[in-house]
């Protein structure tokens, strides 16, 4: 099943031609990873699918994204329903000010859940799947700003899923953390892609051929090939792909 | 999944709530500017029709009902110029020294927290401190030196502050270009650091004479004139100003409703000067931050 | 030779450094120092004596009960616990009601002597006259002790009138209570528009329009004080009296109108400040969990800036307490306890600038007049410190 379907992408921020024709399909329940040297559009890419660039002002789209088949960006499409849907953890463990219960319960509060017994529950049942429940436990009134940085980002997870969405998107979700916090987040990936259909954008190509089922590798803002991780890592179908994988620059 | 199937109208509900509150804090940021366009409006019309030549260039009349307002003009340039004498080169040094020179950190902190509660000081402290040291103390009287130093340490702590600021905006690679190149500090400090802070410094100078333009409260007691015709001789002498004759001729004059319409006429003098350095200080920053982006 | 001349400049540059603080040192003494000669200064006018009969039993007069016995409030000594006498009350000028020109000498010679005689044939007087027409031997009354003005006084005093003689009374409540209701009045009303107007411009309006709003802020801060208590004087203290029939607009009221108005820039350009420096990572979190800006506001952005919030409040407090002209001009300045908004009040600072002009230098009013600035100045800095203390404090 196709869960994202980009079709002949463009963006621009202004003048800067950032995105250019970019086409994708994602299935539903994989992980797919973005690779590519800083600047080549990745993470715009990314954050085309929850319509976070529309914060930046003077930027243009051209082109159709269809999530489950509905067109993300047409007029009768909201935006919060839309990231409701696709969940989103960014590069910096970015907790809210308040306790490490209420950035969980945060999503649900927002969207109307009043029902404290289902939003105890969630923000439990969340904990417990990035693993941070037993950590955490004795502690769910302190500042989420006491935790360490690892435990900070998987709060952040826990906190996109929480409000049960079927994709996340993860943007360089473990370039500030220590090895240690990295793997356990790794595995955290493997166990949830049983369940939602991962998009994460990576420095790292040890990452990605460890967590993603497919990689796309971008450069100077085109696609230049995506497709299993398994070809792209062994045996590249184009040369530039080949030259950045074997760490020739990027 | 159930939760999001639960929340389906709530997103109705919360986008009306955007609406509403983003409604109303736009309808108040435009009061709050409409607010302003009356003040002026208002000061604007009712002074144009009292601006004239004579009004500008002649000394009050009749009980300050007629005649102009030449002599608190005068009077408050003087105190212009005298408290900027005073207080432009010590609050740039003073800048200089803290963005600069101050490595103590916690020297550092105690100035800025001084400078802080200086410009919390309320002007009529000033004023009651201008009249007790300059005033009485040193034997000054009611004098344009008086009253020109207590203006210029209370305009300091904007001076220091957006001389701090525009000197700590300059990179410090520029610093480390020069010093490199074997100037020293006081050369790399005035030939490349001062050059390219100065349109902000000026920024700062200049807004700090609008403040002081208008101040009451301290020349008060230090040097305003109640009526005076003939200008100052010198620096010991009293002058007249024109935010206390404003004060002096629309409360305490002697005919307040014949002097209303001199009264309107000083108002909209001394919003001129606003104005006008308002909008300098406004220029001069989007032209010299052109500049810069330019080169 | 130039490292000489270096050192020269950093000298200099050293000293530039200290005066702000310097200054403030130099305020705090003076301030002090003219306020302290209050505790020092008799109760009563310098120069001049208070004398009963000798039978009289009472044994000293608060400055309040001289005011009293002096505006015909109190008639009987008995009021304050003395005999039952009826007063009468003699001042100087009375003298010529008792004798005549020849009885007192072409040089005023046997005023003393006149004196002295009358206070001793009448029972019930109080005399209030020159030291030195004090008979120096033999005086046949009793001269009351000169008391001192007491801190309890100053600051406990729920009276102001500090021209009344013979004993003016200086009593900080009315004045401070009238700064605190028309300062909390204008808080109270400048509020709501100032963090609306932050939330504005920090999170609503596009580039363009905060570009064009920020010199508006600017310039309003800009107005001196003196053309806001105009304009609130030729405009709002009519509009005021006429739209709720009073029979004065000078009010309470209308100073924390105007005062609002000047407390909007610094509330705005403060708080606005320090939404600003709200992560944008913060925001976004948010977002991407489906929350509405409005909600990403009030839910991530004000709790994370709320320190640099208050701060805006506190300094816009600090503005409201310590401005004079706009007040001076617009609240009426009676110095009674305000009992409603709608009544003319007196502030702090607008007594300083009404009465210091009239108050001889070292007098006591003087004197009273530069505590009252100590006191202003103290409020003003502990507003400062608990700024500071605010925005050091770490954000949850």
């Amino acid at each position: 099943m196709i869960k994202i379907d980009a079709q002949n992408v463009d963006f621009y921020y202004g003048d800067f031609h950032a995105l250019k024709n970019i086409s994708m399909q994602i299935e539903a329940n994989t992980s797919v990873a973005f690779i590519g040297p800083s600047g080549c559009g990745k993470s715009t890419f990314l954050r085309l699918f929850n319509r976070m660039n529309d914060l930046i002002p003077d930027t243009r789209l051209e082109g159709k994204i269809f999530i489950d088949g509905r067109d993300i960006y047409s007029k009768g499409e909201k935006v919060d329903t839309l990231r409701k849907n696709v969940g989103m953890v960014f590069q910096k463990p970015n907790p809210f000010p308040k306790t490490i219960f209420e950035n969980v319960a945060y999503g649900l509060r927002v969207n109307g859940v009043k029902d404290n017994e289902y939003i105890e529950e969630t923000v439990i049942k969340s904990l417990k799947q990035v693993v941070l429940w037993d950590e955490v436990k004795d502690k769910l009134k302190d500042s989420a700003f006491a935790l360490s940085g690892g435990q900070q980002q998987r709060l952040c997870i826990a906190r996109a899923l929480a409000i049960s969405p079927s994709i996340l998107l993860m943007d360089e979700p473990t370039s500030a953390l220590d090895p240690i916090s990295t793997g356990k987040i790794e595995d955290l990936i493997h166990e949830l892609k049983k369940e939602y259909t991962i998009v994460i954008v990576t420095h790292n190509m040890q990452q990605a051929a460890r967590v993603s089922d497919k990689t796309g590798y971008f450069y100077l803002g085109e696609l230049v090939e995506y497709g299993e991780t398994r070809k792209i890592f062994t045996n590249p179908e184009k040369e530039s792909t080949q030259n950045y994988i074997t760490g020739r620059f990027g | 999944m159930a939760p999001v199937q639960k929340l389906e109208n709530i997103d109705l509900k919360k986008r009306t709530s955007q609406k509403f509150a983003f409604g109303f804090f736009t309808l108040l940021s435009y009061l709050v500017v409409a607010i302003l366009f009356v003040i002026l409006g208002f000061i604007i019309i009712k002074g144009g029709s009292v601006i004239s030549w004579d009004f500008l260039t002649k000394a009050p009349e009749e009980g300050m009902t007629e005649g102009g307002i030449f002599p608190a003009i005068v009077g408050t340039f003087y105190l212009i110029a005298g408290s900027s004498i005073i207080s432009f080169p010590i609050g740039i040094m003073s800048g200089i020294y803290m963005n600069e020179y101050a490595t103590n950190g916690k020297l550092v902190r105690f100035i800025r927290i001084m400078t802080n509660n200086l410009s919390g000081v309320p002007s009529v402290v000033f004023g009651l401190f201008g009249m007790s040291l300059f005033v009485n103390a040193l034997g000054w009287g009611d004098s344009i030196i008086a009253g020109s130093f207590t203006l210029a340490l209370m305009s300091l702590p904007l001076i220091i502050r957006t001389t701090e600021e525009a000197l700590k905006s300059i990179d410090d690679s520029f610093r480390h270009g020069s010093l490199a190149l074997g100037a020293t500090k006081l050369q790399t400090i005035r030939r490349v650091v001062l050059p390219m802070a100065f349109p902000n410094i000026i920024t700062g100078l200049i807004l700090s004479v609008g403040r002081v333009s208008g101040e009451t409260a301290p020349i008060l007691f230090t040097v305003a004139a109640y009526f005076l015709p003939q200008l100052p001789g010198s620096i010991f002498d009293q002058c007249m100003a024109l935010p206390y004759h404003l004060y002096v001729i629309s409360t305490s004059g002697t005919d307040i409703e014949a002097s209303r319409g001199m009264a309107y006429g000083t108002a909209l003098v001394l919003i001129a000067i606003v104005l006008v350095v308002n909008l300098l200080a406004n220029l001069l920053r989007n032209y010299f931050a052109k500049k810069v982006k330019m080169n | 030779m130039r490292k000489f001349f270096e050192k020269i400049v950093e000298g200099g540059l050293l000293i530039s450094g200290s005066v702000s603080s310097l200054t403030i040192l130099l305020i705090v003494f003076f301030l002090f120092k003219e306020a302290g000669g209050l505790f020092n200064t008799p109760a009563t006018e310098e120069g001049y004596v208070l004398a009963v009969n000798k039978s009289n039993d009472v044994g000293k007069l608060s400055p309040e009960m001289i005011m009293d016995i002096f505006d015909g409030n109190i008639t009987n000594w008995k009021d304050i616990s003395g005999m039952d006498q009826d007063i009468l009350i003699f001042r100087f000028s009375d003298l010529t009601n008792y004798y005549t020109e020849e009885e007192l000498g072409d040089e005023f010679q046997y005023v003393p002597q006149k004196i002295s005689e009358l206070v001793a044939k009448e029972p019930g007087i109080i005399a209030f006259f020159p030291k030195q027409y004090l008979l120096e031997n033999g005086f046949q009354g009793k001269v009351l002790p000169e008391e001192k003005i007491t801190l309890g006084e100053f600051f406990g005093g729920t009276k102001w009138y500090p021209t009344s003689t013979p004993a003016p009374i200086f009593g900080l409540i009315p004045l401070l209570l009238g700064t605190l209701l028309v300062s909390i009045g204008a808080i109270v009303l400048s509020l709501p528009f100032g963090i609306a107007v932050a939330i504005y411009m920090a999170e609503i309006a596009n580039k363009r329009t905060r570009g064009l709003l920020k010199p508006i802020i600017e310039l309003l801060a800009g107005i001196p004080s003196v053309v806001y208590g105009f304009f609130g004087l030729a405009v709002i203290v009519p509009l005021i009296q006429k739209t709720f029939d009073l029979p004065v607009g000078e009010t309470a009221f209308a100073g924390s109108v105007v005062l609002a108005i000047m407390a909007l820039p610094t509330i705005i350009t403060v708080a606005e400040d320090a939404m600003r420096t709200t992560p944008r990572a913060m925001k976004e979190a948010s977002l991407a969990l489906g929350a509405t800006q409005w909600q990403t506001i009030y839910k991530v952005i004000i709790p994370y800036s709320i320190s640099g919030i208050t701060s805006a409040i506190v300094l816009g407090i600090g503005r409201a307490i310590g401005e004079t002209m706009a007040v001076l001009m617009v609240t009426g300045n009676a110095a009674v306890i305000p009992t409603s908004f709608f009544e003319p009040v007196r502030t702090i600072p607008a007594t300083i600038a009404a009465e210091l002009g009239e108050a001889p230098a070292g007098g006591a009013h003087y004197e009273a007049l530069f505590l009252l600035g100590a006191v202003l100045f103290l409020i003003t800095l502990i507003l400062s410190i608990s700024v500071e203390y605010i925005s050091s404090k770490r954000k949850i």
